[in-house]
């Protein structure tokens, strides 16, 4: 069995019983890159500190310290997320030779809990995208058939799981960004509670949307890195001041008698057959396991699309002034005076779809149009909010494909905005509420390419989700690897 | 009975919100952007389907509103630090074009 073979808490388990040192697992993960990722493209930086930091791990190990529960595991962070001396660059041309100057509060979490962060993933730029094609630094292509797309915003982060590259990875999700290249890539990703994990450090793009979530490979190694991540910091101040339950020991308990509901809004118009078909399975193992299953009606689903791309880009117009050219970043040589500065600056540097959704933002919020586009989406919102609220008063979780289709081809809708958009109409209404949510492989479609099962919860209730994909996860076989390294991928 | 333009964002309008959103744009850019925010928006019309006289705006999904701490002196980041990443700097500040003749 190779190292790249082991999940993370087995990974784990191994390096604190000095099996394997934490050497090795690190060596392993960056051989592995070294490997696959030229054709892949899920990294944009390797730490070149990662061997030395496991290392120092494996020292405490011999000298009988408590090394925590991700001791030597080797983990990979989106882009957007600052480790203190590295670049964090967001995909973006803005950011590129950016430093950061301080530790986002996960990277001091996972320290303190031994991981070893061996290198930062694609996305896209500043997490604005559905298939990481939006990159302004490199095209990350799906481990599973290279001409796809391996999903996005987390597409790099999905796709580094999915090639065994790393056991772990964290990524953002505002709107689907970890669970649909979760599905996408046939990972595990969880979505958590808007509030339940400190966005101190991580890059801002909708400031009431963004939450940060692991993806692994199985639903036991998810809840051990959220485990890790989530609790309160005052250096957020959306944070939320709550005990954080034990989500490994939520896993073991039964789901006889869960109840579940089936939104028939989000089997959508256009889904393809093999999503519905997978779904469909999916049910009924659930139900096989006891799990009552019932038809719920979330009748405000319809409008996500539309209030997502409001809300989303209104706050993004907002958060993307701080890139001016002035204190860090881009800065235009072609400028003759301020204003220049500023205009050329992100003309040169930000890509197209940012530059769209700034536009879109800063029209949907002034002056003119602020009641008919920023507060309207507002208040569909709350709609939107009520629509799971209501649904909480007579199911315990509620059950969807994650995605309409597969991975779509690389270059398929990246001319088509609105289209692109469409795709997600899934995932945003859960960011839309602030709710928990998770994406689990459950199934292939007739060309290979894996499918995700999305489970959502109540506000604070990662534990059932957790619970009902780890049972869903314990009775099927969908946690296939692909097959590598590509051989169609020499001619692209 | 209806003078307005049929369309939801003129290309005038979208070289006003370049302006606003201060970045630059060529006459072809404003052409590209303004038909695919035109697309985009009318898609958004849907939402023109739902009453929502009665209905409060959602900002936070939380229900939090001001959250306090005491006022005490923290260390911040060092100048050198803050300096790291700038474009350009003179001594202990930030370099920029010349804003006031």
């Amino acid at each position: 069995m190779n190292l790249e073979d082991f999940t993370a808490t087995e990974l784990a388990e191994k390096i604190r019983h000095k099996e394997v040192s934490a050497a090795e697992a690190v060596g392993g993960s960056l051989e592995q890159i070294r490997k696959h990722d030229d054709q892949l493209n899920a990294f944009l930086n390797v730490c070149e500190d990662a061997t030395e930091n496991a290392t120092r791990i494996d020292e405490r190990l011999a000298a009988g310290e408590d090394v925590g529960p991700l001791a030597g595991v080797p983990i990979a962070l989106k882009d957007n997320m600052c480790v203190q001396g590295t670049p964090t660059t967001c995909a973006s041309k803005i950011l590129e030779h950016w430093m950061s100057p301080y530790d986002a509060h996960v990277t001091d979490l996972l320290e303190k809990a031994g991981a070893v962060i061996v290198g930062k993933t694609n996305m896209d730029e500043y997490a604005m995208g559905s298939s990481t094609e939006n990159s302004g630094l490199a095209l990350t292509r799906n481990p599973w058939n290279t001409e796809h797309a391996p999903g996005g915003s987390s597409g790099g982060s999905a796709a580094a799981v999915a090639s065994g590259m790393v056991p772990l990875a964290l990524g953002s999700d505002t709107g689907g960004s970890i669970r649909q290249p979760a599905a996408f890539c046939g990972v595990t990703g969880s979505k958590p509670t808007y509030g339940r994990v400190s966005r101190f450090g991580l890059v801002a793009f909708g400031s009431s949307l963004d939450q940060i979530g692991p993806l692994s490979r199985d639903v036991r190694d998810n809840a051990l890195l959220l485990q890790v991540i989530s609790g309160h910091d005052t250096r957020d101040s959306t944070s939320a001041n709550l005990d954080v339950p034990d989500y490994l020991a939520s896993l073991d308990g039964s789901i006889d008698g869960l109840k579940i509901g089936i939104p028939k809004e989000y089997f959508v118009e256009g889904m393809s057959p093999d999503v519905a078909a997978a779904t469909e399975a999916a049910i009924e193992t659930l139900r096989s396991l006891g799990a009552e299953t019932r038809e719920i009606s979330m009748p405000h689903t319809q409008y996500a699309v539309a209030v997502y791309y409001i809300i989303a880009t209104a706050e993004a117009s907002s958060n993307l002034s701080r890139y001016d050219g002035v204190h860090y970043g881009f800065r235009s040589q072609n400028a003759e005076d301020m204003i220049e500065m500023y205009t050329k600056s992100r003309q040169e540097a930000f890509g197209d779809e940012v530059k769209r959704r700034i536009m879109l933002g800063t029209f949907a919020l002034s002056a003119e149009t602020y009641e008919a586009y920023y507060l309207k989406a507002a208040k569909v919102r709350k709609l939107m909010r009520q629509d799971f609220d209501h649904a909480f008063e007579e199911v315990d979780c509620i059950l969807s494909p994650t995605a309409p289709s597969p991975a779509f081809k690389i270059g398929e809708l990246v001319d088509d905005p609105l289209e692109m958009y469409l795709s997600d109409i899934l995932t945003l209404s859960l960011n839309l509420a602030g709710l928990p949510g998770i994406s689990v492989p459950c199934g292939f479609s007739a060309r290979g390419l894996p499918l995700g099962l999305q489970i959502m919860g109540k506000p604070w209730d990662e534990a059932t989700v957790l619970r009902a994909a780890h049972a869903f996860q314990e009775n099927t076989d969908f946690l296939k690897r692909p097959t590598m390294p590509w051989p169609q991928a020499a001619s692209l | 009975m209806n003078d307005e333009p049929m369309e939801k964002i003129s290309k005038e309008q979208v070289r006003h919100v370049a302006l606003l959103s201060r970045i630059e744009m060529s006459d072809e850019e404003v052409e590209v952007f303004q038909s695919q925010l035109e697309n985009i928006l009318e898609y958004m019309d849907k939402l023109d389907e739902l009453d929502t006289s009665d209905v409060e705006p959602m900002s936070s999904v939380m229900g939090l509103n001001n959250v306090f701490r005491e006022d005490e002196v923290k260390a911040s980041v060092p100048t050198e630090v803050a300096l790291a990443n700038a474009p350009e700097k003179a001594g202990d500040s930030f370099k920029v074009p010349t804003v006031v003749e």
